[in-house]
């Protein structure tokens, strides 16, 4: 989806602003807000790319008008109101109105450690072989899918070269709508500056993504 | 706030309380649901405030700077080596160490959203997350240096990792000159989140004196 999310390269934002001695939360509301977004995801039953969709699937103006975890809040929302976790009229009420909806697991204090550390490994059995190796030219293909993605606008239509081979991993484009792993071929595909940016780039510059081979073709 | 600036300060000051409000009235209502266990939701904040954190990273990377085998293994295959001090898991399930040298320098971002390695450098920073550092990283990030306060030479070639999957990336910086002879210890003191993430430097020696 061609989102307000995907900013690579975008002019119009100005100045990085480091923040000194920043704390790792700058208010209650946003330690609840990023641990009910962990947990939730355990009895919601949803995977990292719907909640990557959830979140960025929304006009501009509400994308960049919102804080992190205000976008990771109305992600979290989004998600559960689509499964019939909650309803529109408990969030406006606050309080909840219907009854609970079964779910098979919720994550109690004493599985947090391994939910943590197990993690959400997305590397699988390839079913056949890569089909680019290190060193081919490929271009990263001009699309525009009107759902989840993870090829950036910046890259598509480029050239660049293979430099790794990074095993088959979870498709996001499949895992996000539901469709499936469909595990794919990853590569970090490299870039030069003048390729993406033209003649007034930065001549020292090179630019990687990690993309997945439906991503990319021959030249 | 300007549209594209997640700045904090400015932004959440006037929303605060409708948001704080929405927040925990969402708790009240998953919780008596029973969908989640609050003390689960404490120790999912303990653990990011108090146990993972840079120091993580920072160890890996003194363990870099003072063992070549361990070097080697981080730089081949990072996921295992960097289990072997014992950080793995969430947002770190595959990572990949670069080496800056004195001809490259490497810098992460995720231009999509805000992937970050977890296990060995915490949670990302508001400005890692924000508009300008995702549109300009990969455009101009030596002017993102130049807002980090410092300028690369002209000759050092610049290398941008866009975190695009689920592959994590952990800057490997230069040791700082001055330090032969100094323990894993006392050079874990010198390597700061940014020269992690490739927007800073490690401190010099004479900085923790």
């Amino acid at each position: 989806m061609d989102g307000a999310h995907d900013m690579g390269g975008a002019a119009w934002s100005g100045a990085v602003k480091p923040e000194p001695d920043e704390p790792i939360f700058h208010a209650e509301w946003e330690r609840r807000a990023f641990a009910l977004t962990l947990a939730m995801a355990m009895p919601g039953g949803w995977n990292i790319d719907m909640s990557r969709f959830a979140r960025e699937d929304r006009p501009p103006e509400d994308y960049l008008g919102k804080s992190y975890y205000q976008i990771w809040l109305a992600g979290l929302e989004r998600l559960m109101l689509e499964r019939g976790l909650i309803a529109a009229d408990e969030i406006k009420a606050g309080a909840p109105l219907h009854p609970a909806k079964p779910v098979e697991k919720i994550l109690r204090p004493e599985g947090v450690a391994a939910m943590l550390h197990r993690g959400g490994p997305t590397e699988r059995d390839a079913a056949r072989p890569a089909v680019f190796t290190a060193g081919d030219r490929v271009r990263a293909k001009m699309i525009h899918p009107s759902s989840h993605t993870r090829l950036p606008r910046y890259v598509r239509g480029h050239i660049g070269s293979v430099e790794r081979v990074l095993g088959c991993h979870v498709f996001p484009d499949s895992n996000a709508t539901g469709a499936g792993e469909n595990p794919q071929w990853l590569y970090t595909v490299t870039f030069e500056g003048r390729e993406l940016w033209g003649e007034a780039s930065d001549p020292g510059l090179k630019v990687s993504v990690d993309a997945w081979e439906p991503y990319l073709e021959h030249l | 706030m300007t549209s594209a600036d997640h700045d904090h300060g400015e932004h959440d000051h006037s929303e605060l309380s409708e948001t704080e409000l929405r927040v925990r009235a969402l708790e009240s209502i998953l919780t008596e649901k029973g969908y989640v266990d609050p003390a689960a939701l404490d120790l999912l904040i303990e653990t990011y405030e108090t146990r993972v954190g840079p120091r993580n990273g920072a160890r890996v990377v003194a363990r870099a700077w003072t063992d070549p085998a361990y070097r080697a293994r981080l730089l081949k295959d990072a996921t295992p080596a960097i289990a072997e001090l014992g950080y793995a898991g969430r947002q770190g399930e595959h990572i990949v160490a670069v080496a800056n040298t004195a001809a490259l320098h490497n810098m992460v971002v995720c231009t999509l959203c805000s992937c970050y390695p977890w296990p060995v450098l915490g949670l990302p920073p508001v400005w890692y997350k924000s508009a300008p550092y995702r549109s300009k990283a990969v455009k101009d990030p030596r002017g993102v240096l130049r807002d980090f306060g410092f300028e690369l030479p002209a000759a050092t070639e610049i290398r941008v990792w866009d975190s695009t999957a689920e592959i994590r990336y952990l800057v490997l910086p230069l040791r700082p000159g001055g330090t032969e002879g100094w323990s894993e210890q006392r050079v874990a003191g010198l390597v700061t989140r940014d020269s992690m993430i490739g927007t800073g430097l490690p401190k010099a020696p004479h900085e923790v004196a």
